[in-house]
């Protein structure tokens, strides 16, 4: 039964000839991002400084031209796009997680600690997160494990909630109270029966939280607070261009043409998503 | 002497994935001046899609064809403009359900003076005192309190007043009522089918009385119109239907009706089987399946309406005497 | 009504100074001080600029000043910028990034509620998908990419407009980035409308006031569009919030002289006085945000009860 669910939501998104065609666009920057580097000689940290600042062209194998110091744009626009990607991937692991539990325990468990655990999501996602993670990384000190965990705590609030709703439905059906009848605990009950049941949506909502996560990344990083030189991630790299927008464009419109284009392949991708698997918001 | 209302070989079809479904086949009708028309039929039988049609008021995927005439107007197919100048003034309809038919937002009394501002060219302030003047004749009591009020803050019976106020705002030729009652308490349904009569006897208009419920019909209706599977099955006056029903279908519907000088019956008797869906393709005639009725001929032959008599007609081969 | 928001205003006060607490312990916590930068300096004279700040006095004795000087009104001196207090700082700041802000949200509100009730309209018609697939991509697009982008077409290629820079009353300088700030938030409020547009338009009173033959125009103003609205009143706080966030790279990237590049220099900065008072700036934005979007819910849905 669920094999023929997900043959259906399949075909679905196969019909979807947009999502497909995000979807392409998602896995051909990825793989672009994962074997580029071997079809270019030029390292992401090479200075050449017979080409600095120089345009795109075919001198040198600087296909996508080269920045400031000489160095290659299209080994630091890969480089940096992985590391988006990276932070993208394991930050929406950490929100995913935190997200499911917080919001299975208040769904299941109801009542006072429910609304109470509303209530913080409610006042946290009021408030400018991205405050926080400059304290956190001011704090802390700027590393990346920082970042990937103060991105991730900060994405799980949507995520809460989605599972809250799904957990209040699936809490009235009647197999959640076959379990409790034959005895099993509570934590055994959210494990088993609670979290594979509200798995739609939540694929869905981790789908549109990674291009959110890497928005959040470059944006850190574009404000010096993420990742740091000479290591490069989209935001630094669109923060270096828009210095030097006017004289050598190229250096902004690569790595923020890259950056454009990965976010909105994951939306569409994700909304196609949504619609094949029919999620209804809230 | 001219119809008020003169539907002839309306038909409307749902398109629903690339699919036609019919609602409405081949029904023509006429409502004359100051007659009260009854429609009754179960749900699907595509009573109410007959005068959504007539009111323009189908979704975005129906297609109607056929002739609405509305006094000596067509009016199937006029543009929004000219329809808007009708409707809500010299027709007008009541709605199901009071709850949800009312603009939440919006105060009582606004929405019934807008009406008049929309139609008469009245002045707001104008337009609120005759607003008031409705509430009173439709007995909403404390009407100036209820006009400041919010739909939310009245009872369902008094929404359903609002709405039959606001039906009768501009002296309508014909006010169309869906299922007035059935969203509410049984006390209140008699008060609001009292107020429909007491209205009728006032203004003279003319009323078509939508429901699923004979009983609700019959105290108000000079004419019946008993509809099934998107056609009118059977037409009679309202006496000369509670005396002897001619087609089956309502023959089975009235002993749906609980009497209560008849004998104490254990069960209700209620109609066995499924009326057919919208989408399906009919040969025959659509109520054979449940028929007690039934003989090969209708299982083949669909049955025209034909005249039995006295102003009355119906669909069957085999009708009753 | 004003009893009612007078009562909520007061209820903000114990936020405003829990947020502040925290901060300032949270901020203290950090590692490093605000003089790090000037080892250069004699300890003699290190030891007399901490006094002068009062940075020699235990941190308790620090918080109370703090909030006793707060209570009059006092935001303290800056202690990156010596000159100036932070009250100043903020003074001149905070009319630039309000004027961008309120700009933005305007520009968002005034042209995101009108092209989602078109695309509403006309659901499932070309203009409909194509108005949507541009808001995707205006929610996908960061605006610190956007407003590069639009600097480059609109100011390096077409001359038509500046790339950077401020003068004040002028509403070139600000036309750029108030458009990259706007539009997150412009296409959110299209969806958002577009959505529940479409449900109200399918809802019982909409028949009604059909059935009444009311002007189109009628319709839609005075029956369709408030209920419609409710969403986009839950998502202005969020809205809000992320155009604060964004100013602080619009202003930066646009070189507008607001206050959005104080919190990030601030806090590495350890300007204790001047984080403070951008995150009180902030939170008192954010919590009368939060009423105004109780009045409207009010206005909008008067079934909705404030209490």
């Amino acid at each position: 039964m669920i094999s023929s669910l997900v043959d259906d939501v399949l075909r679905r998104l196969r019909s979807n000839p947009g999502a497909m065609c995000a979807l392409a666009v998602t896995l051909g920057i990825v793989a672009l991002t994962l074997f580029g580097p071997w079809f270019n000689p030029n390292g992401s940290q090479a200075l050449d400084w017979s080409h600095v600042a120089s345009q795109p062209g075919l001198q040198n194998a600087h296909w996508f031209g080269t920045d400031r110091l000489g160095r290659d744009l299209f080994a630091r626009t890969l480089e940096g796009a992985r590391v988006s990607l990276a932070v993208g991937l394991v930050a929406s692991s950490v929100s995913l997680l935190v997200g499911i539990a917080y919001g299975a325990i208040a769904g299941y468990i109801g009542g006072n600690t429910d609304h109470v655990m509303m209530r913080i999501i409610e006042i946290l996602s009021g408030l400018p997160l991205i405050f926080f993670v400059i304290f956190l990384t001011v704090i802390f000190g700027r590393s990346v494990y920082l970042l990937f965990l103060s991105i991730g705590a900060v994405g799980w609030l949507t995520m809460a909630r989605i599972v809250r709703g799904q957990t209040l439905s699936v809490r009235q059906k009647e197999f959640i109270e076959a379990a409790v009848a034959s005895g099993a605990g509570t934590v055994r009950i959210i494990v088993k029966h609670v979290i594979p049941n509200v798995m739609g949506p939540v694929i869905v909502y981790a789908t549109l939280t990674v291009p959110q996560i890497i928005m959040f990344e470059s944006f850190l990083s574009f404000l010096g607070l993420g990742i740091q030189e000479p290591h490069a991630s989209l935001g630094t790299l669109i923060a270096a261009g828009a210095g030097e927008m006017e004289a050598a464009p190229w250096i902004l419109l690569v790595p923020g043409g890259l950056l454009a284009v990965l976010l909105l392949a994951l939306n569409v991708f994700g909304d196609g998503l949504r619609d094949a698997l029919d999620v209804k918001e809230r | 002497m001219l119809p008020t209302l003169r539907v002839e070989n309306l038909n409307v079809n749902f398109t629903q994935r690339a699919a036609a479904i019919a609602a409405v086949r081949q029904v023509s009708l006429s409502v004359w001046p100051g007659e009260c028309v009854g429609v009754v039929g179960e749900s699907g039988s595509g009573k109410t899609q007959v005068f959504m049609a007539v009111m323009g008021l189908l979704a975005g995927n129906a297609a109607v064809d056929g002739s609405v005439r509305f006094g000596e107007e067509e009016i199937l197919g006029l543009d929004r403009e000219r329809l808007n100048s009708i409707r809500g003034s010299k027709l007008t309809m009541i709605f199901q359900d009071p709850m949800t038919s009312l603009t939440p937002h919006l105060k009582v009394g606004e929405q019934l003076a807008e009406v008049l501002v929309c139609h008469a060219g009245m002045s707001w302030s104008a337009a609120r005192d005759a607003a008031r003047r409705m509430l009173e004749r439709v007995r909403v009591p404390e009407a100036q309190r209820r006009m400041n009020q919010y739909p939310h803050e009245l009872s369902g019976g008094l929404r359903q007043r609002v709405m039959i106020g606001m039906s009768l705002l501009c002296d309508p030729a014909l006010v169309v009522a869906d299922e007035p009652t059935t969203a509410l308490d049984v006390t209140v349904q008699a008060q609001i089918i009292e107020l429909l009569r007491a209205v009728r006897a006032e203004v003279g208009m003319s009323l078509v009385l939508i429901s699923h419920d004979l009983a609700v019909v019959a105290g108000l209706a000079d004419r019946i119109l008993v509809m099934y599977a998107g056609r009118v099955v059977e037409s009679a006056s309202a006496a000369g239907l509670f005396r002897q029903a001619r087609h089956p279908y309502t023959a089975e519907l009235l002993k749906c009706i609980p009497s209560l000088s008849g004998p104490r019956l254990e069960r209700l008797p209620t109609l066995r089987g499924q009326p057919p869906r919208a989408g399906d393709e009919l040969v025959g005639c659509a109520f054979a399946a449940r028929c007690p009725r039934v003989a090969e001929r209708c299982r083949v032959e669909r049955p025209l309406l034909r005249d039995g008599g006295e102003g009355a007609a119906m669909a069957c081969h085999y009708p009753l005497p | 009504m004003l009893r009612y928001f007078l009562t909520r205003l007061a209820g903000a006060v114990p936020t405003v100074f829990v947020i502040v607490t925290i901060t300032f312990f949270l901020i203290r916590a950090a590692p490093g001080g605000p003089f790090d930068q000037e080892q250069t300096l004699p300890p003699e004279i290190m030891a007399n600029l901490q006094s002068a700040y009062g940075l020699d006095q235990p941190i308790w004795t620090q918080y109370g000043r703090y909030l006793g000087a707060l209570a009059r009104g006092d935001f303290g001196p800056s202690f990156k910028y010596k000159d100036f207090s932070v009250t100043e700082l903020i003074g001149q700041g905070f009319p630039v990034t309000l004027e961008l802000g309120t700009l933005a949200m305007a520009l968002a509100l005034i042209l995101g509620v009108p092209i989602g009730t078109f695309a509403a309209l006309r659901h499932n018609s070309a203009a409909d998908y194509l108005t949507m697939s541009v808001a995707v991509v205006g929610i996908a697009i960061p605006s610190f990419v956007v407003l590069p982008f639009l600097g480059l077409l609109f100011g390096i290629y077409l001359h038509w407009l500046p790339v950077a820079g401020w003068e004040p009353a002028s509403i070139k300088h600000l036309l750029l980035p108030v458009a990259a700030l706007a539009l997150p938030p412009l296409s959110v409020i299209a969806r958002l409308v577009r959505g529940s547009m479409l449900e109200v338009l399918r809802s019982n009173y909409i028949r009604t006031a059909v059935a009444k033959g009311l002007p189109r125009r009628t319709l839609l103003l005075r029956h369709a569009l408030r209920p419609a609205l409710l969403p986009v009143a839950s998502y202005l706080p969020p809205a809000v919030a992320s155009i604060m966030t964004g100013s602080l790279v619009v202003e930066s990237i646009a070189g507008l002289p607001g206050i959005g590049r104080y919190m990030v220099q601030g806090a590495l900065n350890r300007d204790y006085t001047l984080v403070l008072g951008m995150v009180i700036i902030y939170s008192t934005l954010l919590i009368l945000m939060g009423l105004i979007v109780d009045l409207l819910y009010a206005w909008l849905d008067p079934r909705v009860r404030l209490q």
